[in-house]
């Protein structure tokens, strides 16, 4: 019976701050040290969530920012793993190329918008790229990392096997990267998002999370952009606990 | 042979040695480890190469086996080249040589794949080798989920699966426990009977390199010479018993003094 207990209590744990901040937010409602139009009741963002997927637009912003989101990731991927296998795989050529890839990776992308707007105009194509071109270097960077220090005992005992580079490189690099591949991904995934909701913000959108957020304030909406800030918020969470998932399922050895 | 390589290599061929190596040469940044060395390794012997740390052990056995360029000098394995002789080799770091990401038998299996066997032949030699090698834990596993000695069971069986003519191990159990240790020397022993594979071992356990070798290389300071090419050659299989063995007692005692003599010196 306790252990039934402890063990429901161990489950519920993570709840418990949850819990503390809705009472938290609750009870700052209720003593009205802030204004309540600024900060509604909890329930209020509740409803406007709900009505808002139910039967307004927001179910339909949700699913643009993950389609941009996805697209704008698939499209860093596709290019960024191989890219980022062939650098890693030839020091030399890493190495003429890791400036420029650091400086753009350090360069905030909301810096390059106007520059996407240029060359893309202002519809899905410059939001989307934008998110990519973030997205792909950190991805690459990664690869490219994950690929130099791939374990050089195991690439020894390939090739003690009489592995061909060919081979060395699919069967034994490629994997000895996937767990510094996957860092890139997720990471990739988490800024693809942020840049998009960004985008959806400023560059002219008509739907999108960020474009529902940016209207919900300017209109005064505010249980519709705490709904809006909160679906964002677990878009994001989402997305990275897929992530996690997938990655213990795939790099299974990882860590041990 | 010419006679222009008889003239160049004043030691002559010996007509059973399996590898055959002549004036190797080996530096790293600018300071020799190896000037001129030659030593034969006899056809079907198990040979220990014992040496002080950082004399060039692993170096030796990394150039014979191809793993690591040499500046100079001939490697050659009865007459054949390096990639006409099929050779294996077993890593001190298990961890870090086999491959988590496939099952234990896949590891095994990695490289009959790479030969391009059939599936059917690949079965047929793992299997031949399950029944030497007597092995009671599941190897459906992946290695980080088998003990050290079961992971290096494994990295030996991959080793053998391609019934090597040479087979290379740089300090093989210097990462398991005593027990382990010693099952594992009785384990490839009874390989070495079955199979006759020509082996050269590595190991910084004189007490080792003397129970498993029929000859004992010693090493001395860096640049590398021969201290010592001593012979072993109590019946096998050996045991506890051999250990006690006044031959064994003698050579070990003459072995301990030559590298004393040649450390200090
Ligand atoms: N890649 C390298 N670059 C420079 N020096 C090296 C390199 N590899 C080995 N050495 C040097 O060559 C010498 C021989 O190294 P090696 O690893 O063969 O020694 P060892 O006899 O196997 O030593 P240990 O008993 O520690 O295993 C050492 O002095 C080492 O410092
Ligand atoms: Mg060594």
């Amino acid at each position: 019976m306790t252990a039934r207990l402890a063990r429901l209590g161990s489950a519920l744990t993570p709840l418990a701050g949850v819990v503390v901040l809705l009472a938290l937010w609750q009870l700052l409602h209720l003593s009205g040290a802030v204004d309540a139009l600024l900060l509604p009741a909890p329930e209020a963002m509740m409803r406007a969530l709900w009505n808002g997927f139910v039967t307004g637009p927001m179910a339909f912003d949700f699913l643009q920012t993950v389609w941009r989101t996805t697209l704008a990731f698939g499209i860093a991927a596709v290019i960024g793993i191989p890219t980022g296998i062939v650098l890693g795989a030839s020091p030399q050529l890493y190495r003429s190329v890791e400036f420029v890839v650091d400086f753009f990776r350090s360069t905030p992308a909301s810096a390059m918008f106007p520059l996407f707007l240029v060359l893309f105009g202002v519809g899905d194509e410059a939001k989307i790229y934008v998110a990519s071109f973030g997205a792909l270097l950190v991805i690459l960077f990664n690869v490219a990392y994950g690929v130099m220090n791939a374990r050089k005992t195991r690439i020894l005992a390939a090739r003690s096997m009489g592995a061909s580079p060919a081979r060395i490189m699919r069967d034994v690099i490629f994997w000895e990267s996937l767990p510094q591949t996957f860092i890139g991904l997720r990471n990739g995934v988490s800024l693809a998002l942020v840049i998009i909701i960004v985008a959806e913000m400023f560059i002219g959108s008509s739907d999108g999370l960020g474009h529902r957020l940016i209207e919900a304030q300017m209109l005064f909406r505010m249980p519709t952009m705490y709904a809006a800030i909160f679906a964002a918020g677990a878009l994001g969470y989402g997305l990275n606990w897929l992530f996690a998932l997938l990655e213990r399922r795939v790099v299974h050895w990882g860590g041990r | 042979m010419t006679a222009a390589l008889r003239v160049a290599h004043p030691r002559p061929y010996a007509p059973d040695a399996e590898i055959t190596i002549r004036g190797l040469r080996k530096t790293f940044a600018g300071s020799p480890v190896y000037e001129g060395f030659d030593l034969d390794v006899p056809k079907g012997a198990v040979v220990s190469v014992f040496g002080p740390n950082g004399c060039g052990k692993s170096t030796l056995i990394n150039m014979v086996s191809g793993l690591m360029p040499h500046d100079g000098g001939q490697i050659l394995f009865s007459g054949k080249t390096i990639a006409q002789t099929r050779l294996a080799y077993v890593f001190q770091n298990y961890r870090e040589a086999l491959f988590p990401w496939l099952r234990a038998i896949e590891n095994i299996r990695y490289p009959l794949r790479l030969m391009g066997l059939p599936k059917h032949e690949q079965d047929r030699r793992i299997e031949r080798l399950l029944a030497t090698m007597e092995v009671r834990f599941d190897l459906s596993r992946y290695p980080y989920e088998l003990s050290g000695g079961q992971q290096q069971t494994v990295s030996i069986m991959r080793a053998l699966v391609v019934e090597p003519e040479v087979l290379f191990l740089d300090e093989p159990f210097s990462a398991l426990d005593y027990e382990m240790t010693l099952a594992m020397r009785d384990r490839l022993q009874r390989v070495f009977m079955e199979t006759g594979v020509t082996m050269m071992l590595v190991s910084h356990d004189l007490e080792e390199a003397i129970y498993m070798a029929d000859r004992i290389l010693l090493l001395t300071r860096r640049p590398t010479r021969i201290a010592a090419y001593l012979d072993f050659s109590a019946p096998r299989p050996r045991s506890a018993e051999t250990l006690t063995d006044p031959a064994f007692v003698a050579l070990k005692r003459e072995a301990l003094e030559i590298f004393q003599r040649e450390v200090r010196a």
